[in-house]
């Protein structure tokens, strides 16, 4: 099943601000293993045409395993805005 | 600023249990819960011992909106090519008071959060707290967007990230040697076949663990746990493990592939999945346990470290309902003395170190690095598999006796230098 159909179950009450912020300066400079690119369980992780690391927060699961696994702290990474964000109906 | 008795940070099973054990004793209570409503941000693999807890809100758990009372637990070492289930099932697991059930923490802590709404507990959804207040050190409040409500004492259960706790400096932030993440789908499938599949008598649940290939050598395993009307099923990585690995792929895919091995593709047969979730999980046992009270607050449940993955056991939600209870107590108890400073609560970490919280974790203390070691994915549950594979076989070849193949496996793979050294680590567990 693609991660994207698997998303897509889920209900996401969507802010207009991210609540994620890559510091691209960072990553480019001090990270060394790029693991938000494999870590993140619903994959939001990836490189746009210029090699600078994108996410799209949308879809997040607010795990924290991106924050916790970011050596170089290149996360800006709070919780969405109360009533926003992934709402959980069974799990 | 506004005032009230006591705030709670956060609406999942400790602040939960902390505002029903205050309200239930009169106190004026506010718990700030970010999600549309409790649960809507929590995650549980899951089962809830119940035993551990049953006496401390005796009146509570007979109506609770548990899923199902775990009969059978599964345990299934996998291997390449060859894997090892043990089922096991006693009377008294789920007797008439059942030791452990099912749960899916929408429900769960919603009923919960009714339950201390009824003691009289304001429960406040879509209210994030932003911040921690603090005067001279001390914890007086929160802030939560433009609104500023002072506390006499906060009780911070803001879950297993502890954002709010680390960044005023009252717990370390979370490290990923002592985090696993855990990811799941919730499938739904007809009870008849979830019974027919476990074994189960009708109502009955099962839990069951899966050790080896399912994490390709890395720290953790899968679950699977019977809800009335579907199954949670998941996998829990070490991060660290995983950070380290890249090769492995991405994360989630494991998930995918776990679901399609040829032992549980029968399993999930016909299910239709309908949510999929992902938390991270402490794991790093009574060491990274923090300092619980100071001067105005206590923490309690994830916030305060409070889990425990025994490999065959896993547990956190009966340590987050005891340690709400337990701070709800000592809250209250420094409220009648009128000193709500760090000294008015430090009876909130003598009485978990006196309940089986603190015990239970310092008894598991060298658990965490016991299970560090990639042999107990990788080589164990294939070594168990290839010998039971051995004693069941027949071949071309006139057989050896029982005994004799049964002594080859065991000096082949369980008599050599890295697992006498294993053994040794293990007198530990």
């Amino acid at each position: 099943m693609e991660i994207d159909a698997k998303l897509g179950l889920d209900v996401f009450k969507l802010d207009k601000e991210p609540h994620i912020v890559v510091k691209n300066e960072i990553c480019s400079t001090v990270c060394v293993n790029r693991a938000c690119l494999y870590v993140c369980p619903a994959d939001l992780y990836e490189l746009d045409d210029q090699h600078r690391i994108v996410v799209n927060w949308e879809g997040c699961l607010e795990c924290g395993t991106c924050l916790i696994c970011c050596d170089a702290r290149a996360l800006e990474w709070t919780y969405p805005r109360g009533e926003f964000g992934v709402q959980y109906r069974m799990s | 600023m506004e005032k009230v008795d006591c705030i709670v940070v956060g609406g999942g099973l400790a602040g939960l249990s902390a505002a029903y054990g205050l309200a239930s004793a009169g106190l004026e209570v506010m718990v700030l819960e970010r999600g549309d409503y409790a649960g809507a941000k929590n995650v549980t693999g899951g089962r809830l011992y119940v035993s551990p807890i049953r006496e401390l809100y005796p009146e509570l758990w007979a109506e609770a909106p548990f899923e199902r009372a775990v009969a059978r637990e599964w345990i299934t070492m996998m291997g390449d090519g060859a894997h090892t289930t043990f089922e096991v099932a006693a009377d008294r697991f789920a007797g008439e008071t059942p030791q452990s059930y099912t749960v899916l923490r929408a429900r769960l802590d919603q009923w919960l959060a009714e339950k201390a709404g009824e003691k009289g507990a304001m429960v406040v959804p879509k209210m994030k707290v932003d911040e921690l207040l603090r005067r001279e050190g001390r914890v007086i409040g929160i802030r939560a967007g433009d609104d500023e409500i002072g506390a006499d004492v906060t009780v911070i259960a803001e879950g297993v990230l502890g954002l709010l706790a680390s960044g005023a400096g009252l717990r370390a932030e979370p490290a990923e040697r002592d985090h696993a993440v855990g990811f799941k789908e919730v499938i739904e499938l007809p009870p008849a076949t979830i019974e027919d599949r476990w074994h189960l008598n009708p109502g009955e649940g099962a839990a069951h663990l899966f050790m080896g290939a399912v994490t390709k050598g890395m720290l953790g395993g899968g679950f699977l746990y019977t809800n009335k009307e579907s199954i949670s099923l998941g996998l829990v990585v070490g991060m660290a493990a995983l950070k380290q690995d890249p090769d492995q792929g991405k994360c989630f895919s494991l998930l995918d592939e776990f679901k399609e091995m040829p032992q549980i593709r029968p399993l999930v047969a016909g299910g239709t999945v309908a949510e999929y979730s992902a938390h991270a999980i402490a794991e790093g046992g009574i060491a990274q346990v923090p300092r619980l009270y100071g001067d105005g607050y206590v923490l309690a449940g994830d916030t305060a470290g409070l889990s425990l993955n025994a490999l065959v056991t896993v547990r956190g939600m009966d340590f987050a309902i005891a340690s709400g209870y337990h701070a709800a107590q000592a809250v209250l108890a420094a409220k009648k003395a009128g000193d709500c400073s760090a000294a008015g609560l430090a009876g909130y970490e003598q009485s978990l170190r006196q309940s089986f919280v603190l015990k239970d974790l310092e008894t598991a203390r060298h658990i965490p690095r016991i299970i560090e070691n990639p042999r107990l994915f990788t080589h164990y549950p294939q070594a168990v598999s290839r010998l039971l594979e051995s004693v069941f076989t027949i071949g071309p070849q006139p057989s050896r006796r029982l005994v004799k193949t049964l002594w080859r496996g065991v000096r082949k793979d369980f008599l050599n230098v890295a697992t006498l050294k294993d053994a040794w680590q293990m007198r530990k567990l």
